[in-house]
């Protein structure tokens, strides 16, 4: 069964997570934006895929994470390793291909990784995560840690083969897992109208033998709420969810990307659904938190992001004594 | 008449005629349509690639767009081979030949064997392989050794606009699962291509560059950087014969042994990594069939034993350039016993 969640409710959480929550949104947002201009200038190498505008998704399922929990990622991935809590630096090194990087300059923007907090890493092949997360959710369990493991996708990945065969497994094994289906509307430049074949990606829950739950993705108390409950579900041995949040991607498919399929949904999610405008109003409306923290949280994210760009240009590249190391543990 | 056009174009050109001709061939991948169900304009992509763009409008109901399902469409291209349609899919990355490999090797490649040489499966599917644009591990190998290593795949891997038409032209025609190989940083290098259509046949390798004191057989983009090679080679006094296989499977050993046995002396150079690829297939080839004729050890210019790494300071040094291919032919031509 689908449900679609009304608006949520915010009391559950205390002023010191909800700021927690604007931090990483924000963090998000300016990095992605940051990048969206530095690529322009040239100066970032290959393909960067940003998560503007889907912030509420990463940041609300992973409130729900601690260090026993693993998530697996997409090619935009950004923004699920500031939710994890990846080192923002290490983040920006790693997309200038510096040795300073998470991963050595030699992952790129589509492989950040840092296995000490849990985070599987972005992922260039559609698809890819959700079978991996399967794993570490048997780990999980096997393990008794009480971890739960998250498969982040999009609407494309919700096509293929290895997200359904996932999902089917998942629940065959009564895995803690939980799917976030990140529906922003396109795969490249196909639309998910067309390219899914149910009404819902969350419909398609029913036949995997789990619950479905539909989100509006711009608004992160909505996420919050469905993703505490999936977290909650797994945790306690009631196995796997499958949650859709809708909502749209704010740049081009990658960096470059005309976009000339689309419509004029960007300026007007951004004027009137966006995810950071919406949670400011909220939390200022109800009295639950100071308009003047907000701002303070928004000048010190600026300086990190400086600071994270500054540092990743001056940063050393990798040498030739890098190329042949770390292809196996022992050979 | 010839006129120049990039290896994009050639390509585009060469599915367009080919659609012309014969209503049989279709186009099928993700966002070659463009983008379905998209609010925007039509034909907005033509591929990640661009290389099918404009074909939706002029050959309607034949360039479909796919959802991400590799297995489902690739294996449906190649069923419908086997019921009179001749498809041309395209899986974007060589990479992703991952998802959707069982479609490829256990099923397209087997099926005139197994069957008892009663099927046919004119398929062809187009991927782009190769390092260079900073696209990191998941996309930018050459994985073509693995197809050619399989029987009952044809493996293609064109040099230049030129050879993309004429290869992609014989490969809609041609009547079993072919394997067309685009280099990714190719698609805008420019040549001479004529207008007419025209094939190149299969297992004819093309002899780049004639030369008396080093056989060079390169592949794919490689072609190019061996030319390169050559060019500065010649200012001091060695002479390269350059050799292009254009298919790995059907390979033409004869041109690659007649080369050696007049020079003596191999480099092979191969983006791929470097077991059990192009280049240590063709080494083992001379070696067995022309040993009497080598007078240096067999060079071999590969990428390392490594995954493609990201950033630039790396990619650079790892794949084969010019100057590798240089210090290679030198110590070939300098060798003695
Ligand atoms: C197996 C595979 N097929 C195709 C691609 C090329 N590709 C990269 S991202 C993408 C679209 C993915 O769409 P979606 O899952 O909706 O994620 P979004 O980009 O919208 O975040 C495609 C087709 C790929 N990387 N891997
Ligand atoms: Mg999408």
């Amino acid at each position: 069964m689908t449900d679609t969640l009304s608006t949520a409710v915010s009391h559950e959480l205390d002023e010191n997570a909800l700021l927690e929550a604007y931090r990483t949104m924000r963090t998000i947002r300016a990095f992605e934006e940051r990048l969206h201009d530095e690529f322009a200038t040239g100066e970032i190498p290959g393909f960067v895929h940003l998560y503007a505008g889907e912030e509420a998704s990463a940041t609300g399922v992973c409130a729900h994470l601690d260090g026993r929990d693993s998530i697996a990622s997409t090619h935009r991935g950004h923004g699920h390793c500031i939710a994890k809590g990846v080192d923002v630096k290490a983040m920006m090194a790693e997309i200038y291909g510096k040795k300073t990087g998470s991963c050595h300059g030699k992952g790129g923007s589509m492989h950040i990784a840092d296995l000490s907090k849990g985070m599987l890493g972005a992922n260039g092949i559609v698809g890819g995560g959700p079978p991996l997360i399967c794993g570490t959710a048997l780990a999980a369990k096997q393990r008794g840690t009480g971890g739960v493991g998250v498969a982040f996708f999009g609407d494309g990945a919700s096509n293929q083969g290895t997200t359904l065969e996932s999902l089917n497994l998942a629940s065959v094994w009564n895995l803690p897992a939980i799917f976030v289906a990140e529906n922003n509307g396109y795969a490249e430049a196909t639309s998910s109208s067309w390219s899914v074949a149910a009404d819902n990606i969350a419909d398609r829950a029913a036949g995997f033998g789990m619950p479905g739950v539909i989100v509006d993705g711009f608004d992160f108390f909505a996420v919050h709420e469905a993703a505490g409950e999936a977290v909650q579900r797994a945790r306690e041995g009631g196995g796997p969810t499958l949650i859709e949040v809708k909502f749209t991607r704010y740049f081009g498919h990658f960096e470059g990307d005309q976009q000339t399929y689309r419509a004029k949904e960007v300026a007007e999610a951004r004027a009137k659904l966006d995810c950071l405008k919406r949670f400011r109003a909220r939390v200022t409306e109800t009295g639950q938190v100071d308009a003047a923290r907000l701002d303070a949280i928004d000048t010190q994210v600026a300086d990190l992001i400086d600071a994270a760009v500054e540092e990743a240009k001056a940063a050393p590249k990798p040498t030739a004594a890098d190329l042949e190391t770390d292809v196996y543990v022992s050979y | 008449m010839a006129r120049t056009i990039s290896y994009r174009e050639a390509l585009n050109e060469a599915l367009a005629q080919e659609m012309e001709r014969d209503e049989s061939v279709i186009v099928l991948g993700e966002d070659n349509a463009g983008g379905a169900g998209s609010p925007g304009e039509d034909d907005a992509w033509g591929g990640v690639l661009g290389v099918t763009k404009g074909l939706y409008h002029r050959f309607p109901g034949r360039v479909l767009d796919t959802p991400i399902s590799e297995s489902a469409f690739v294996g449906a291209a190649i069923g419908a081979a086997t019921r009179g349609l001749r498809p041309v899919a395209e899986l974007m990355f060589i990479d992703f030949m991952g998802v959707c490999f069982d479609q490829i090797f256990n099923q397209a490649a087997k099926f005139r064997y197994m069957f008892g040489g009663k099927a046919e499966t004119p398929v062809v599917i187009r991927t782009m392989y190769g390092a260079g644009l900073r696209a990191a591990a998941q996309h930018s190998q050459a994985l073509y050794p693995i197809f050619t290593h399989i029987p009952g795949l044809k493996v293609v891997v064109p040099s230049s606009p030129y050879e993309a038409k004429g290869l992609m032209i014989q490969s809609i025609r041609d009547s079993d699962p072919v394997i067309f190989c685009e280099h990714k940083a190719m698609y805008d290098t420019t040549g001479d291509v004529p207008e007419d259509s025209y094939t190149i046949p299969f297992g004819e390798a093309n002899v780049v560059r004639d030369g008396d004191d080093v056989t060079v057989v390169a592949i794919g983009r490689m072609v190019s950087v061996a030319e390169e090679a050559a060019r500065e080679l010649s200012t001091s006094g060695i002479e390269v014969e350059i050799i292009d296989p254009r298919t790995t499977s059907p390979l033409d050993e004869e041109t690659i042994l007649e080369s050696v046995e007049n020079t003596g002396r191999l480099v092979v150079v191969d983006e791929a990594t470097p077991r059990c690829n192009l280049a240590t297939d063709i080494s083992a080839l001379v070696a067995k069939e022309a040993f009497g004729s080598l007078r240096a050890p067999i060079e071999m210019v590969t990428a390392p034993h490594t995954p493609v790494p990201f950033s630039d300071a790396l990619e650079d040094l790892y794949i084969p350039d010019a100057q590798r291919v240089a210090n290679a032919v030198k110590s070939v031509a300098g060798w003695t016993r």
